[in-house]
């Protein structure tokens, strides 16, 4: 079953904070959010306070699920690049790796020939952290590792009982 | 497939509505919505025709509170239930934990009910899943018709192994939070069943971090 289940370390957050972090100031973007394919946030950096980023997280997920549709439909492979531009705010959406999908929302401050630079930088290193990842997960896990190994049906029920 | 973040402590699973058109998907997560407190929920959004059909799907967001110290959310999500939107609806169940089956209990829909679960069936195998083996629950929605077909006889045409069902008037918001909590404790239980990955005793970079 490829229902693998996701699952973020330490680690490899911070390492994908550090790049979302930098890639805001390189690219002197508003924000920069990471999504994997079926709509979780995985991080963002930026003015978020400002930004609904599960809504955006979730469709940005459907955008690229509903392209990566039209692409097989065409037989063409997935479009890797997406770029929307508006009055004040211009999107670039990126895939990496095939797996997470890393978004920049900037404005007239930046430009697009500056953000594609600083993206291209940023996926390549992005691609490795999550292979990494990827790796991790895979390993073989060893019993009572799950944080949810010990829940119980009382535990799951109190969490209704409001 | 849940979410899990060690760092942030939370967990997030996804949920899929699934139905013939017009069966209730987006209803049942209009009241939802409705019914929960601003602080646990984010904003619902439905991508629909003008005549508020789902063309794509609905989303909404919802924070369920902590277990362990993990905090718990759910994405809800329908499709499409027209016939013709069977691309978007494979794309919906991509990453799919739980899913609900919304049936119309009016006996003129029986026919669609059975199709639409059949095409669940199969929209899922092509990813890899087994409906019989993943957390489901059936809803029989729209009791309040006078049209309608018996429980025993919903139950013989669509719920054979006898996942947990449960009555709804979805447009009154009975039955809602039953079938949500049912799915929801099921998709927990899986988790629980699953080991963690990678978590070795001894590997350090793995540990959450309290
Ligand atoms: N009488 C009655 N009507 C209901 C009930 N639940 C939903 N409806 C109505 O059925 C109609 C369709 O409901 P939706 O929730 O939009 O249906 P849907 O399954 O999302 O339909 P699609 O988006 O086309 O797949 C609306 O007019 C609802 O008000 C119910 O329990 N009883
Ligand atoms: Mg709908």
């Amino acid at each position: 079953m490829n229902n693998q289940q996701m699952v973020m370390y330490e680690e490899e957050f911070n390492q994908i904070q550090v790049v979302v972090d930098r890639l805001v100031r390189d690219a002197n973007a508003k924000v920069v959010f990471i999504v994997d394919k079926n709509g979780q946030l995985i991080a963002a950096s930026g003015d978020i306070d400002n930004v609904d980023t599960t809504s955006l997280a979730s469709l940005t997920a459907g955008n690229i699920a509903a392209t990566g549709g039209i692409a097989k439909l065409l037989k063409e492979n997935e479009f890797a690049t997406q770029f929307h531009e508006g009055e004040k705010a211009n999107i670039h959406i990126q895939l990496v790796g095939n797996r997470v999908i890393l978004v920049v929302i900037f404005d007239s401050r930046s430009s697009l020939g500056l953000v594609r630079l600083r993206v291209k930088k940023a996926t390549e290193e992005l691609v490795t952290i999550f292979e990494n990842l990827m790796k991790k997960v895979q390993e073989p896990g060893t019993a009572g590792g799950s944080p949810f190994s010990e829940i119980t049906d009382e535990d799951i029920d109190n969490l209704f009982n409001d | 497939m849940s979410f899990i973040n060690l760092m942030q402590r939370e967990i997030n699973c996804k949920l899929v509505y699934y139905g013939p058109g017009l069966c209730g998907k987006t209803t049942n997560l209009q009241f939802v919505y409705e019914k929960t407190n601003p602080d646990a929920k984010g904003k619902m959004i439905s991508l629909a025709t003008e005549t508020e059909r789902t063309l794509f799907f609905d989303f909404l967001p919802l924070s369920l509170g902590e277990i362990r110290g993990f905090k718990t959310r759910f994405h809800l999500y329908t499709v499409p239930g027209q016939v013709f939107y069977d691309a978007s609806r494979k794309l919906i169940l991509k990453g799919v934990d739980g899913v609900v089956f919304v049936a119309d209990s009016q006996i003129e829909r029986a026919e669609a009910n059975m199709e639409s679960l059949e095409n669940l069936r199969s929209n899922l195998g092509e990813q890899g899943y087994d409906l019989d083996k993943i957390p489901f629950v059936m809803q029989y929605n729209k009791r309040d018709l006078p049209n309608v077909a018996t429980v025993e006889e919903l139950r013989q045409m669509l719920n054979p192994t006898n996942v947990p069902e449960f009555e709804a008037k979805a447009r009154v918001g009975e039955g809602v939070f039953e079938t949500l909590k049912g799915v929801a404790k099921l998709v927990l239980t899986e988790l629980r069943k699953g080991e963690m990955p990678g978590n070795r005793p001894g590997a350090p970079a793995a540990k959450p971090r309290v």
